[in-house]
C-alpha cells in the first residue's frame, strides 16, 4: 500500500528560500530571516551546495520568550546588529512559519525601528516579504521578495527609454546572458533580481560581507517609469508579480511571457524585444537560431518519440515540455511540487495536443508519486534537479540535470536554459544522453554514432 | 575594506580570544544562543536531534511541520547502512495553513499509519519543529497511540527548532534513544563488550572502527547511531562500557546509562593516529583480565601506523610550515585535529567550534600555540578575518566554511557530515592527510589575489 498523507521526497523546498535567494540579487542587500537560527542556516548550506558562493543569512534567532512575547525584540536587535556589521543598503527581510504563526505585524515592527532609529542617520532600505513556509513553494517567496522590492522602491516619474525584466528563478549563466541581450538591443534595461554576480562572481582578496554584484536600489526605483516589463513565468499572476504591481500601480505594461526555452518560445521573446525597441534582432542571434535549426536537423533522429519525465518548478516544466514538444520528445509526465492550480491549462496553451499525447501534467507531487508514474510511463530519461537522482538510479534512467537544486554535479549556477543558446546547450546535452544510452548499452562498442 | 577594521559584535567579545604570552586569562564565554542579527555558522534543536538520529537505518523519520525541515535534511549526510535505508528517505507532514489553523495531529496519525504499513520500520522518530510548539499538537499522545496499533517503538523526538540550541536536540535525540534502550534481550552479550557512541558512520567510519574493537577481541553490541538499527539500541544496556565520540551529541546518553544501567563510558575520539590509537588502548585498559585485548590493540596500532607512515612522511614533507584555521561543530573534533594536523607538520592559528563548553575552552588554550585565535559561534566575517590575518593556508569546515575558504583562495578540507570519505581510523588519518595535502599543494592558488593573482 502507498502512503498518500505524508510529503515523501519533496519536490519542492520552503518559501523563505525562494526570497533569499531574490534577495541576493539585489546590490548591497542582506537577506534576514525573522524566526529560527536552523531556517537561515539550512538554507544557506542549500544555496552554498549548489551556486559554490558564500551565502550569507542573518536570522532574528527566535528563543522560548521571543515566541511567547513576540519577535519585535529580537527583529530590532537582529536589524541593529547586521547592519553595524554588514552596513548594507537594504535588508531584505522574510518570515518564516514561526513568525508567521504567532502572528508578528512586521511591517509594524518595521516603522516603529524606523521611529527609534530616527535620530541614528540614514537606515538601510526595508524590503519585507511574507513567506510562511507552509504554503506554497520556494518560488512563491522568490517572487513574492521580487514584487515586495518593487513596491518598497519603485517611484513614478517621466517615461523613461527603460524596459524592466523579472525573468523568475533563473541560473546566473542565463542572468548574464539576457543582460547581454538586452545590452545588444541597445535598450536601457533593469533586470531583478540579479544574482549573477553575487551568486557566480571571482575571487576575493578580503572578505565581502555582500559580494559585490546584484540590481542597484536606484534602478529597482526606475521601474516605476519604464516603457515596460517583461516577466517569465507562464504560472506567475499578475497579483502577485512585480511586472503587475507596475502596471496596476504606474501603468507600465506587462508583457507577460513564458520561459523562454526552445525555439518558438525565444521567438516570443525576441519579437517582444523588437517591439519595444523597435529595432531588428541583433544579428548575433540571427545567427544563433540558424545554428540551432540546424542542430534540430542533425539532431532529430537520435530523438524522435523519446518518452521524458520533466519535474521542478512549474514554470520550468512548462517551458521545457513546450521545447520538448517542438524536438519530437515527448513529455510523458511533466509534475511538480508547487500547486498554482494552473499548469495544465498553461501547458495546453503551449502544447495544444498534449492529451492526444498523453501527457500527464500532475501539481502538488513528490518524488515518490513521480516514482510510480515512471513505473507505468517507462520513459526514455528524467530531465530535473540533482533530486531526482535516488529515482534515476533506481530505474536505471538517466538523468538531464537542469534548474535547482545541483547539488550532485559541477558547475550547476553555469546552466544555460533561456534563449536559442541555452536552447542549443539544452538541445546537445539530450541527444548526447540518448547518444550515450545507445553506446553504453550497445555491445558493439561503436567509435561513432 | 579593511580586514583589521572588522569589529567583533557586540556581545561576541567574550566568544574570542587571542592566546598571548602575559595575556588575560579570560574564560571563553559559550553555551549561548546566538545572538539576534549575527549569521551564526550554527543550526537550531531540530538539526541537533536529526543529526545524532539520522543514521538509524530501519526506522523512519517523520518530520511533523512545513516542508523545510524536512526537504533541506533529505540524504544529505554520507552516513551510510549495511542493510536497510530508510534513513535516507525523506517524510514530512508538509503541514499547509488550515493545518496551523486546525492543527496537525491527525495529519501525522493519519501520516505515521500509511508509512508504517508501506514501509514496515522497526520503529519510528517523530520530530517536531518550531510551530508544533505553538499550535500545540500532543505529539506524545498520537506517538502512544500509533505504537500501540502498529506494535512498534514509536517515538517522539520533542525538537521544536526555537527551544535552546543544537545542543538541546542532542538532548532530546539521546531521550528518545534512552525510552529505548533496556527494552531488549541483553542474552549473547559478551563481558567484553562496548557500544560505540556519537560515531555516526559517515563513508563507513563506524565499520572501521568496529573493525579495530572486533579484532582485539571485543563486542560491539550497537553503534550509536551510525549504521544503527533499533534491536541492537535496545540491547544496547547489555554491553559492560560506553566509547563516546562526537561528546558533545552523546555524553548525555552515556550519562543517563551510567546512572541507569552502571555502564561506565569513556571519551575517545578516532581521528589522527594518537588519538585513534589511544580510543583502543583505553579501551583494552579497562578489561585488565584479559591482557590479550592489550596485546591486540598494540599489534593492530603498530601494523596500521606501518601501513601509513610512508605516505604520511611524504605529506609532512610537503606540509611542514604551513598554516591551518579549525573551525567545526565540536570542540573535541578540534582537539583530535589540532594533534593531526602537527602530525603532518602543520600548525593552528585558529580554531574553534559551534557549540563547545567552558571545559573544551580550557582544554583548547592548553593545547595551542601563541598566537592562536579561539572562537565559539563564530560568522563568516570574523572567521574570513582571522584566516587572511593569519595567513592560513588550509580551512577545516563544513559547508558553509567552505566557499569562504575558496572565495579567499585557501584550502579547505571537509570536516563535516557530507563527506564521503572517512577521516576516521588510521586509513581516514591517512585520507585526510591526502586531503589536505591536494588542496593545500593545488597550483590553483597561484591565481588568487591573495597570492598576486599572476597577473
Amino acid at each position: 500500500m502507498t502512503a498518500k498523507t505524508a510529503t515523501q521526497n519533496a519536490c519542492k523546498l520552503c518559501n523563505p528560500l525562494g526570497a533569499c535567494l531574490a534577495f541576493r540579487g539585489i546590490e548591497k542587500c542582506v537577506p534576514f530571516l525573522h524566526g529560527s537560527q536552523g531556517c537561515a542556516t539550512y538554507i544557506r548550506r542549500y544555496l552554498i551546495s549548489h551556486y559554490k558562493e558564500p551565502i550569507d543569512i542573518a536570522s532574528s534567532n527566535f528563543n522560548e520568550e521571543t515566541a511567547v512575547f513576540g519577535g519585535s525584540h529580537n527583529l530590532k536587535l537582529g536589524l541593529k546588529n547586521v547592519s553595524q556589521q554588514y552596513k548594507p543598503e537594504v535588508i531584505g527581510i522574510a518570515t518564516t512559519c514561526l513568525s508567521e504563526t504567532i502572528g508578528d505585524d512586521v511591517p509594524m515592527i518595521l516603522k516603529e525601528y524606523a521611529s527609534i532609529m530616527a535620530d541614528e542617520g540614514a537606515l538601510p532600505v526595508m524590503i519585507f516579504a511574507s513567506t510562511p513556509s507552509y504554503s506554497g513553494t520556494h518560488i512563491d517567496g522568490f517572487h513574492a521578495a521580487v514584487r515586495s522590492a518593487v513596491k518598497t522602491l519603485a517611484e513614478e516619474g517621466p517615461k523613461k527609454n527603460l524596459i524592466n525584466i523579472f525573468p523568475g528563478m533563473i541560473s546566473p549563466a542565463d542572468i548574464r546572458y539576457l543582460k547581454e541581450i538586452l545590452t545588444a538591443f541597445g535598450m536601457p534595461f533593469v533586470l531583478l533580481p540579479d544574482y549573477s554576480q553575487t551568486l557566480d562572481g571571482g575571487p576575493w582578496a578580503e572578505y565581502h560581507r555582500i559580494p559585490p554584484g546584484g540590481t542597484p536600489t536606484r534602478a529597482i526605483a526606475s521601474t516605476g517609469s519604464a516603457a515596460a516589463s517583461i516577466e517569465f513565468g507562464s504560472t506567475l499572476e499578475a497579483n502577485k508579480s512585480a511586472a503587475g504591481y507596475l502596471e496596476e500601480r504606474f501603468g507600465v505594461p506587462r508583457h507577460h511571457l513564458p520561459l523562454p526555452i526552445g525555439i518558438k518560445a525565444s521567438d516570443r521573446f525576441f519579437a517582444a524585444l523588437e517591439q519595444l525597441t523597435e529595432k531588428p534582432m541583433p544579428e548575433i542571434y540571427e545567427d544563433e537560431r540558424r545554428r540551432l535549426v540546424d542542430a534540430y536537423a542533425d539532431g532529430h533522429k537520435y530523438i524522435f518519440g523519446r518518452r521524458a519525465i520533466l519535474y521542478g518548478e512549474e514554470d520550468l516544466v512548462i517551458s521545457m515540455a513546450a521545447f520538448l514538444h517542438e524536438i519530437g520528445v515527448v513529455p510523458v509526465l511533466c509534475a511538480s511540487g508547487g500547486k498554482s492550480g494552473l499548469m495544465k491549462q498553461r501547458l495546453l496553451e503551449l502544447v495544444p495536443d498534449l492529451d492526444d499525447l498523453g501527457i500527464k501534467v500532475r501539481e502538488g507531487v513528490d518524488f515518490v508519486d513521480i516514482e510510480h508514474e515512471a513505473d507505468e510511463l517507462k520513459p526514455d530519461l528524467l530531465i530535473g534537479n540533482s533530486k531526482g537522482f535516488t529515482m534515476s538510479k533506481k530505474h536505471d534512467l538517466p538523468l538531464l540535470r537542469i534548474g535547482f537544486p545541483i547539488h550532485d554535479r559541477f558547475g550547476g549556477q553555469r546552466v544555460h536554459h533561456l534563449g536559442y543558446r541555452g536552447t542549443q546547450e539544452l538541445f546537445d546535452r539530450i541527444v548526447n544522453t540518448v547518444i550515450e544510452e545507445r553506446q553504453k548499452s550497445s555491445p558493439i562498442g561503436y567509435t561513432y554514432m | 575594506m579593511d580586514t583589521q577594521k572588522i569589529t567583533l559584535l557586540e556581545g561576541r567579545e567574550h566568544q574570542v580570544y587571542e592566546k598571548k604570552q602575559g595575556g588575560p586569562e579570560v574564560d571563553i564565554a559559550c553555551d549561548k544562543t546566538s545572538l539576534s542579527g549575527s549569521v551564526s555558522q550554527r543550526a537550531c534543536v531540530f538539526c541537533g536531534s536529526r543529526v545524532v538520529l539520522y543514521p538509524v537505518a530501519d526506522a523512519i523519520h517523520i518530520v511533523h511541520g512545513p516542508i523545510g525541515c524536512a526537504a533541506y535534511t533529505w540524504d544529505i549526510r554520507g552516513a551510510v547502512s549495511s542493510g536497510p535505508e530508510l534513513h535516507r528517505l525523506s517524510f514530512s507532514t508538509d503541514l499547509q495553513e488550515m493545518d496551523v489553523i486546525y492543527g496537525g495531529e491527525k495529519k501525522l496519525y493519519r501520516s505515521l499509519v500509511e508509512l508504517i504499513d508501506q514501509y514496515q520500520p522497526n520503529a519510528a522518530f517523530i520530530y517536531s519543529t518550531c510551530i508544533i510548539g505553538l499550535i500545540g499538537d500532543d505529539i506524545d499522545a498520537v506517538c502512544k497511540k500509533v505504537a500501540k496499533e502498529k506494535g512498534i517503538p514509536v517515538m517522539p523526538v520533542h525538537s521544536e527548532g526555537f527551544k535552546g540550541t543544537k545542543k538541546d536536540g542532542y538532548k532530546a535525540a539521546c531521550n528518545a534513544l534512552m525510552k529505548l534502550i533496556g527494552t531488549g534481550s541483553t542474552e549473547g552479550i559478551s563481558k567484553y563488550s562496548i557500544n560505540i557512541l556519537g560515531e555516526f558512520n559517515l563513508a563507513g567510519e563506524a565499520w572501521i572502527i568496529r573493525e579495530y574493537y572486533e579484532k582485539m577481541g571485543i563486542q560491539v553490541v550497537a553503534t550509536m547511531t551510525g549504521d544503527g538499527r533499533i534491536d541492537d539500541i535496545r540491547r544496547s544496556h547489555g554491553a559492560s562500557l560506553n566509547v563516546v565520540q562526537c561528546s558533545g551529541s552523546m555524553t548525555t546518553l552515556a550519562k543517563d546509562m551510567e546512572a541507569k544501567y552502571g555502564i561506565p563510558f569513556i571519551r575517545v575520539s578516532y581521528f589522527g593516529f594518537e588519538d585513534m590509537s589511544k580510543s583502543l588502548y583505553d579501551v583494552a585498559q579497562l578489561f585488565p583480565d584479559r591482557p590479550e585485548i592489550m596485546e591486540k590493540a598494540k599489534e593492530i596500532v603498530r601494523d596500521e601506523i606501518r601501513k601509513y607512515y610512508p605516505e604520511m612522511q611524504k605529506f609532512k614533507a610537503a606540509l611542514t610550515g604551513k598554516k591551518a584555521a579549525i573551525y567545526v561543530g565540536g570542540a573535541f573534533k578540534t582537539f583530535s585535529l589540532i594533534k593531526a594536523l602537527r602530525t603532518i607538520g602543520m600548525s593552528v592559528v585558529l580554531a574553534g567550534s559551534q557549540t563547545g563548553n567552558q571545559d573544551d575552552y580550557r582544554r583548547l588554550k592548553e593545547m595551542c600555540d601563541e598566537g592562536t585565535v579561539i572562537v565559539d559561534d563564530s560568522n563568516p566575517v570574523e572567521l574570513s578575518k582571522f584566516v587572511l590575518e593569519k595567513e592560513a593556508d588550509l580551512l577545516i569546515g563544513g559547508v558553509k566554511e567552505r566557499p569562504i575558504a575558496f572565495k579567499l583562495g585557501v584550502g579547505f578540507c571537509d570536516h563535516n557530515h557530507e563527506r564521503k570519505i572517512p577521516l576516521a581510523g588510521f586509513i581516514g588519518m591517512y585520507y585526510f592527510a591526502k586531503e589536505v595535502y591536494e588542496s593545500v599543494m593545488s597550483p590553483v592558488w597561484q591565481f588568487a589575489p591573495r597570492k598576486g593573482g599572476l597577473k
